[in-house]
């Protein structure tokens, strides 16, 4: 045990003071602060900070628009068309829009911009719907009314179970982004972890040095000592990416509606780690033992993406998954252990799953975890060894038989 | 040391790969404290006993005991071994890989370094220690590997082909140093294709060829036993007609006299003496390892 303590020390020193490491750790938060800043330079550019001085002019045929005129923008009344092309041809104001007489009953208002675009800009029309509205209502009502009868809904659903308690992780943010964050981050992790381990193997086993290793320790404890040794370096990266990204959420994001609320009950916290930690361990091993395999790193590369590809599976199914959880497709990624977890991350926020779905897919992945450390600390043994000649499956199944 | 004085005991050791039979039969003792020389052609099988010894690879049947017990994972701590294949951390600097490699083998601490200090100052790499092993040669990479193979202090160390591709200079210093490792009692067992390199060392030897044992015993004793009735003479002057001599083979500098079987060498000398002829050099015939295994592998073949 305590050698493979050594290799476990060993591994994660490696891999923290590598220079690929550190560069693509370092490298993702930066990424996102700089994405984050062209996002915001984009924004400020694009929309210059709101339309204090722009000018929108109008002609009044129905009659009566004419307060509320410094209400988002500078309304500025003409008398008529001819008038109003000229100040918009002139540049004293940015568009004109004229309020026909029959507006009450048709609701037509017609535009003039010289501005090439798909369809009027949101804020604009906004802004022109609360000077409308103002001017229609605004005499006979009160000004929480008026304010009201601006923004009518600003909705919050709440889903009841059977015995009508609310049900908890109704949050739009958690039901959805939350699932798909957690996939995302385990699959990075698969995906980053299965590299380092190929590579750490495949350099061992292309050196040579694995013979000086075997005759050291077994090759149980260098099966462990390096998926847990290189599981903390990447589990390392996750965490530094997973605060770099909060930071950047908390700055940055904490405007938009549900990002800055988030919350999550604690058992649902300790659940996903459960299913992140297995998840990573029984993928890491799959992995070890094919970068034992393969012959050459590029050979073990192509074999671990077909593996990998199979934790993505559940992305496919991401709308069943998280919109109908009970569906027998959604069920079955749940309970097998390749895509256990991933379909776990995704169903727990949003509403759960059912306690003998939730034990049997921990011990199916539990067992399969504990299956591929023994079966693989065979076939690692002998294919180690093997140079040149890459084994055939019912070799692989006699190494795990004999040795 | 160990009271027990069998440092190795294998008995009918057989090994196969699919229809390849790497080892049949193969039984040999080494005893506590002496250099044994595992030899034959390569391929012959060498590194599957070798790797069946250090317990990387399992026998198919049979019994090995290393050190007086059956290998058990602690065994792997009295053991070094040097791999015929071989290769090191490139990124890691020449300190940080000696104290890894000694503490997979459970050593570490003050002790390991100053052993490690003085392995390096005794083969001149003391300057290099904290350079990447990338940055050195092939040659200076071999003595780390070299070190790192005895750095735990092993009380049975397997070197597989140590001395292929070296200088004659290093080849020097290696060959004094594993007779230093016997002096201080360890047991060494030498594996190479090289024969006529590690006859001066070897105390004993077993030769296989193609999986199979063809000769085991006293390095001396083999010799004495294969020798054939010639000896080879250098002379001033004519050498004249001797009796007992069958033919005279001319090899330029000296010529090499093939004696009748009855005749000794003592009294050819004697003969020449005698004849006042002057004589620069003679010598009993004893054929070079690798003759012997022409000799056997002939035999086989027929």
């Amino acid at each position: 045990m305590n050698k493979t303590l050594t290799i476990f020390r060993h591994e994660l020193l490696v891999t923290l003071k590598r220079t690929s490491f550190i560069l693509v750790t370092l490298a993702a938060p930066l990424l996102m602060l700089v994405g984050y800043g062209i996002y915001q330079g984009v924004q400020s550019w694009y929309h210059p900070s709101q339309p204090e001085t722009k000018m929108i002019g109008y002609v009044d045929q129905a009659g009566d628009f004419d307060q509320y005129t410094s209400l988002g923008a500078t309304f500025v009344p003409y008398p008529g068309e001819e008038e109003a092309r000229e100040s918009l041809l002139s540049g004293e104001i940015s568009e004109y829009f004229v309020i026909p007489n029959d507006y009450v009953s048709t609701g037509l208002i017609v535009r003039f911009t010289m501005k090439r675009a798909l369809e009027a800009p949101p804020q604009t029309v906004e802004t022109i719907e609360g000077f409308l509205i103002s001017n229609l209502i605004g005499g006979e009502t009160s000004t929480e009314v008026l304010e009201r009868a601006k923004t009518p809904i600003i909705l919050n659903s709440i889903r009841l179970d059977e015995a009508g308690n609310e049900m908890k992780g109704q949050d739009p943010f958690l039901q959805f982004f939350m699932p798909y964050i957690f996939a995302m981050l385990l699959m990075i992790s698969i995906f980053f972890a299965s590299g380092y381990l190929l590579q750490s193997i495949s350099e061992e086993k292309e050196n040579r040095l694995i013979e000086v290793l075997l005759s050291s320790v077994s090759a149980r404890q260098i099966l462990v000592g390096k998926v847990l040794g290189l599981g903390v370096a990447g589990l390392a990266q996750i965490v530094l990416w997973v605060v770099s990204l909060w930071v950047v959420v908390d700055v940055g994001l904490a405007s938009i509606p549900g990002l800055g609320t988030i919350s999550m009950p604690p058992s649902l916290l300790i659940l996903a780690i459960t299913y992140y930690v297995l998840g990573y361990l029984l993928f890491a091993v799959i992995m070890a033992v094919i970068g034992s395999i393969g012959t050459t790193a590029r050979e073990s590369q192509s074999w671990s993406s077909i593996v990998a590809l199979t934790a993505t599976l559940p992305m496919f199914f991401l709308t069943v998954i998280i919109e109908n959880p009970n569906h027998a497709i959604a069920v079955a990624l749940t309970l097998f252990p390749m895509t256990s977890s991933v379909t776990a991350m995704m169903r727990l926020p949003s509403g759960g799953i059912p306690v003998w779905q939730l034990s049997v897919s921990l011990a199916l992945l539990a067992a399969a975890i504990l299956f591929c450390m023994w079966a693989g600390a065979k076939i690692f043994r002998t294919c180690l060894l093997m140079y040149g000649k890459r084994p055939s499956l019912r070799e692989i199944a006699r190494y795990i038989r004999e040795a | 040391m160990n009271t027990v004085s069998k440092a190795v005991a294998v008995s009918k050791a057989n090994k196969r790969f699919g229809d390849v039979e790497a080892a049949k039969d193969i039984s040999f003792e080494v005893e506590a404290g002496e250099i044994f020389g595992l030899i034959g052609p390569n391929g012959a099988g060498k590194t599957t006993v070798i790797r069946m010894l250090m317990d990387i690879i399992k026998p198919d049947s049979g019994d090995i005991r290393i050190l007086g017990e059956p290998f058990r994972e602690a065994t792997k701590n009295r053991m070094g071994y040097l791999p015929e294949e071989r290769g090191l951390y490139k990124k890691l600097t020449v300190v940080d890989t000696l104290s890894y490699l000694a503490s997979l083998k459970g050593t570490s601490g003050s002790a390991t370094r100053q052993r490690a200090t003085m392995l390096l100052e005794r083969t001149g790499m003391l300057p290099h220690q904290h350079k990447k092993v990338e940055e050195l040669s092939k040659g200076m990479a071999q003595l780390i590997q070299f070190i790192a193979t005895i750095l735990h202090d092993p009380d049975l160390v397997i070197f597989d082909e140590p001395f292929y591709g070296l200088d004659p200079v290093n080849t020097k210093l290696l060959k004094d140093m594993v007779s230093e490792l016997r002096k201080q009692g360890k047991t060494i067992i030498l594996s190479t294709h090289m024969m006529n390199e590690v006859e001066e060392l070897c105390d004993r030897i077993l030769m296989i060829n193609k999986g199979r044992s063809v000769l085991y015993g006293d390095l001396k004793e083999i010799k004495t036993r294969y020798r054939t009735d010639s000896v080879f003479i250098s002379i001033e002057g004519e050498l004249g007609r001797i009796d007992g001599v069958v033919t005279t083979r001319d090899h330029g500098t000296y010529q090499e006299l093939v004696l009748d079987g009855k005749t000794s060498p003592q009294s050819v000398l004697a003969n020449l003496v005698n004849r006042n002829v002057t004589v620069n050099r003679f010598e009993v015939a004893v054929p070079p390892l690798s003759e012997i295994f022409i000799q056997i592998a002939k035999g086989q073949g027929e």
